[in-house]
């Protein structure tokens, strides 16, 4: 870690996900002199990558090598274990860097709003997302898989991965690098037919044809469409120019015509809206209404809700509540018209939970521009970086530095390796923190 | 698997795809760009970025258009890196409108 030149810029990013590195990545090349502080509240990086995409994705976590070397870029800092709001806040922030972006994310779950979402065993798809793949926040989650069926409400990618998760075998997750918490209770999981659940047709799903196609590869699940609630020119793709929704449809369509011969079942069901989530004291059945205004009751004893998220509200930070992100105007930070000066956003948290790792990248870039072209006219800063870090260094445990990150990603490695996993990740932060010491 | 550069990004060559990909595994010629398969993480942002329809995955190219997938692992090995757009080649707008896009 080489200290700054003393006429660079500094930036300080908030969070350590794909946005916040693409943004560094656009700064640190700008060819302008800026050196990049980036806060992440984990001891650990990455983001929804280590805690978003799915442990059976492997070759899509390889983007952390690109991570990687934009933290090796001249000019940039990892300061883990500082949560931005808490322990140190936007103002003090404000007042030490010339700009700071912030790269938040969207960590907060949108609710169904009906009556009985808060039934044990009626869960977010999220949360449980999160569980599986270590989050230390979500450790300690009880998840009961000792039911027949499950839920999962809701037609995006994030829907196809919890359904998945739930329909593939012990064995088909072993070599992944799902936490032992999680293989070791999905081992036991009772379930048998996951239902997956939207309110449109199969022309409206917002998965990917690349997600459906998972579900051909399961070795103890067949993948199927309730016919009831299709009708045959559904199938039929309106725009014939478009291969991804051929592709989608013609997946669909298979699967509402394959023989149903494995012990576990995905159903997909189509034009089902939630209005009530049902059950003695815990989750029994979902009432949904159909396109025709009945109202169909399924039994399940776990349920999923993965219908979008939100950016959670940073104090100091005005917030769109309508748009569920940072209020800014095009990455720059704004209250009604008026922009706060040196205060930006990128990522889910500038335009909501859409795209893939890599619309990142150019939301990243749109970012930097906004910082760089503001920079020349920047009032001095009343604070440095440095006395700030050091004012840090007595508030929390330890500044996680990224070669502390690399060791502890080293370790996992190898506990991984031991177990025929790319990796085993620390699940608690005491944990983590221990490792970096090891 | 991995993503694919065909033959309508040849006249255009937008490069909207570079902006999005997440591990710069485009590479560029005078006429188009092409996919490093090696690089390639399957993230699947580029195919819908791209204003003509050029990218597909390899598994989705029908059979008279299979050859890309050669023709990029091997240009992507003679040609560099794109990692910032570049201005579209000349009467792009015009293909693209041709094309119907």
């Amino acid at each position: 870690m080489t200290a700054p030149a003393e006429s660079a810029r500094r930036v300080a990013i908030v969070g350590s996900g794909p946005s916040g590195f693409y943004t560094t990545e656009a700064l640190l090349r700008s060819g302008t002199a800026v050196a990049v502080d980036m806060f992440e509240r984990l001891p650990v990086p990455y983001g929804l990558v280590r805690f978003g995409v799915a442990p059976d994705h492997p070759k899509l976590k390889q983007v952390t090598t690109a991570f990687d070397r934009i933290a090796a870029m001249p000019g940039f800092r990892f300061i883990g274990g500082v949560a931005v709001g808490d322990d140190v806040t936007v103002d003090e922030l404000r007042e030490a860097y010339d700009a700071v972006v912030l790269a938040t994310g969207a960590e907060l779950s949108r609710a169904l709003d009906i009556p009985g979402e808060a039934l044990p065993g009626s869960h977010s798809a999220g949360d449980f997302v999160a569980w599986y793949n270590g989050h230390p926040d979500f450790r300690d989650r009880q998840l009961d898989f000792d039911h027949e069926a499950a839920i999962v409400i809701g037609h995006g990618n994030v829907a196809l991965d919890v359904a998945r998760i739930l329909a593939k075998t012990a064995d088909e997750l072993r070599q992944t690098d799902i936490t032992r918490h999680a293989l070791e209770a999905l081992a036991e999981s009772r379930i048998r037919t996951v239902y997956v659940v939207g309110r449109g047709g199969p022309a409206q799903a917002k998965f990917t044809a690349k997600e459906l196609r998972d579900f051909l590869e399961l070795s103890a699940c067949d993948p199927s469409v309730e016919g009831r609630d299709v009708a045959a020119d559904e199938f039929e793709p309106r725009r014939p120019d478009d291969p991804e929704l051929a592709e989608k449809l013609s997946l669909l369509r298979t699967f509402s015509q394959a023989a149903t011969t494995k012990p576990r079942r995905c159903v997909f069901r189509f034009g089902l809206s939630p209005v009530a989530i049902n059950g003695r004291g815990r989750l029994e059945t979902i009432s949904f209404r159909d396109r025709s205004g009945t109202v169909e009751n399924i039994a399940c004893g776990l349920s999923f809700s993965s219908v979008g998220r939100r950016t959670a509200p940073v104090a100091g930070v005005p917030y769109d509540a309508h748009r569920g992100v940072h209020a800014n105007i095009d990455g720059r930070v704004a209250i009604g018209d008026s922009l706060l000066e040196g205060l930006y956003a990128c990522g889910w948290s500038k335009r909501g939970p859409s795209g893939t790792i890599g619309t990142n990248r150019g939301c990243g870039i749109a970012t930097a521009e906004a910082v760089l072209a503001d920079l020349a006219h920047r009032r001095p800063r009343s604070d440095s970086p440095d006395a700030l870090l050091a004012r840090l260094s007595s508030r929390v445990a330890r500044i996680v530095s990224y070669p502390d990150w690399t060791t502890v990603d080293a370790a996992e490695k190898r506990r991984g390796a031991l177990l025929g996993k790319p990796r085993e990740k620390f699940v608690t932060i005491p944990d983590m923190l221990a490792a970096m010491d090891a | 698997m991995t993503y694919v550069v065909t033959d309508n990004c040849r006249g255009c060559r937008y490069t909207e795809c570079v902006t999005v990909c997440p591990v710069e595994c485009f590479h560029v010629d005078d006429a188009m760009t092409y996919i490093d398969p090696e690089n390639c993480i399957d993230c699947g942002g580029c195919a819908p970025a791209c204003p003509v329809g050029a990218i597909e995955p390899d598994y989705r190219l029908p059979a008279d258009k299979k050859f890309w997938i050669d023709v990029n692992r091997k240009r992507a090995a003679e040609t560099p890196v794109l990692s910032a757009r570049l201005p579209p080649l000349p009467g792009a707008d015009e293909r693209r409108q041709a094309l119907g896009r």
